[in-house]
């Protein structure tokens, strides 16, 4: 493949659309369980900044900005100052493999919704998902707190716990699919998606991406009851905002990879491709925040029961007994 | 075939210059009022005791020991699972024996109390 200057224009125009869209996303997600949160608890939520509270966002981002950015002084100021970035950037970087929608002819040439289409774009994704490890493991290592240390300690382990059967509700995927790349995997639906077939890899996916975004019931290394913010705990201004950041990131990719994986992705009927897509995984992302406002925090001992003893078994033998069924077929 | 890979490189690029960027532009703007107290590692407005450098539970490195040898194992399944059409009940059997022998491992794990978090 060679790179013209309209391959290089079109690639950098994309990217900087791809910027927009997961940024603001991400910033109107976290509006979006404020108010949402607000609603199931029964209050308003922020509704002061802008008509409906929609200009909140950018006064989050603003105050995060302006405010005092410290460092610890028995921190490793390196890996502290360098940890943020490093949750921040996988969750960005997952999204170079999502296709958003069919592809679309554009002034007399095809154009792929998608930064790259990998042969390999589930390796390349469960690559990322292990590098994002580390934002969470400095972060609380560099911080010198005891609270930020037990908080990312637990993170690490239920991070790699939880990835391992996430990694193996795949495979039946990939068996259905015959292809690692993402494009293919969303043709391979054409007519009918995954979830019909596979919906105990579904609930296994959908299970393990709760616990890789460290959400609710699955935040222990964030449990604020006991563990005061955890491996954030000595975070402040953007170097706070950039996990944070990440985090919202990581809902709306992870969400998109599920509708890819087992919903057809932008695939639909009646409406245009881009818009089922954004449909699919608003519907995720809302999926996360209403589990977040109905369910408890799990044990940690429960926590790595339910990954090692019931999702990883269950895992593995849903990949025999697809093989079996597709072999009989 | 590596052509593919140029935007992503882009994008890591782009990513990092963003991450960067944006603490440095913080910590630029920020306000910084340093105290002694506010740079302690906070314990609930408590004296810090000692450091926070200290061992922790063994059963942490062995999660992450079984996390190795499993994901490995996983990721072994990736190709075959492309191929498995055209493998046909050869490549199932093969992998039953695969999974079969993953999973006498897995057996042994569980009964010598690796699993366990009492």
């Amino acid at each position: 493949m060679t790179w013209t200057a309209t391959d290089i224009a079109l690639m950098l125009g994309k990217i900087v659309l791809l910027y927009a869209i997961i940024l603001t996303g991400a910033a109107y997600l976290v509006l979006a369980e404020r108010r949402i949160l607000g609603f199931i608890q029964d209050r308003i939520g922020p509704n002061r900044v802008g008509p409906l509270g929609l200009l909140q966002p950018l006064a989050d981002v603003i105050k995060m900005l302006t405010k005092e950015d410290m460092i610890p002084t028995a921190a490793d100021r390196l890996l502290f100052s360098l940890a943020p970035a490093m949750a921040a950037i996988p969750a960005i970087l997952t999204f170079a493999i999502i296709p958003l929608g069919a592809p679309v002819q554009l002034f007399g040439r095809q154009v792929h919704l998608q930064i790259a289409d990998l042969n390999v774009g589930v390796l390349f994704f469960m690559a990322l998902s292990s590098i994002a490890v580390y934002g969470v493991a400095l972060g609380g290592w560099a911080s010198n707190s005891k609270y930020a240390l037990l908080g990312s300690i637990r993170g690490l382990s239920q991070l790699i716990s939880y990835e391992l059967s996430m990694g193996l509700s795949l495979v039946p995927v990939v068996m259905l699919a015959k292809s690692l790349s993402l494009a293919d995997i969303v043709n391979a639906q054409a007519e009918m998606p995954f979830i019909v077939y596979q919906p105990v890899a579904f609930a296994i996916f959908l299970v393990s991406i709760l616990a890789e975004c460290r959400r609710i019931p699955f935040d222990l290394p964030e449990a604020e009851g006991e563990l005061v913010a955890g491996f954030h705990t000595e975070y402040s201004g953007m170097r706070f905002g950039l996990f944070f950041v990440g985090e919202y990131i990581n809902i709306i990719s992870l969400g998109s990879l599920a509708s890819l994986f087992f919903l057809g992705g932008w695939r639909g009927p009646l409406l245009p491709p881009v818009l089922w897509f954004f449909i699919k995984v608003g519907l995720f992302s809302f999926l996360f925040i209403w589990v977040r406002g109905t369910l408890p925090r799990l044990r940690y001992d429960q926590l790595m029961h339910l990954g090692w003893k019931f999702l990883t078994p269950l895992a593995l033998l849903n990949i025999l007994v697809t093989g079996w069924w597709l072999a009989l077929r | 075939m590596l052509g593919a890979y140029l935007p992503i490189l882009v994008l890591v690029v782009i990513a990092c210059l963003f991450g960067l960027g944006s603490v440095v532009f913080s910590s630029l703007i920020g306000q910084k009022k340093p105290s002694q107290v506010k740079l302690a590692p906070y314990e609930c407005g408590c004296e810090p005791v000692g450091s926070a450098r200290e061992r922790f539970s063994i059963k942490f490195y062995l999660i992450a020991m079984l996390f190795i040898l499993f994901d490995i194992e996983a990721v072994f399944m990736y190709p075959w699972a492309v191929l498995f059409k055209r493998l046909g009940m050869f490549g199932l059997v093969e992998m039953g024996l695969f999974i079969v022998i993953l999973f006498v491992g897995y057996v042994y794990v569980w009964k010598k109390g690796a699993l366990e978090w009492e």
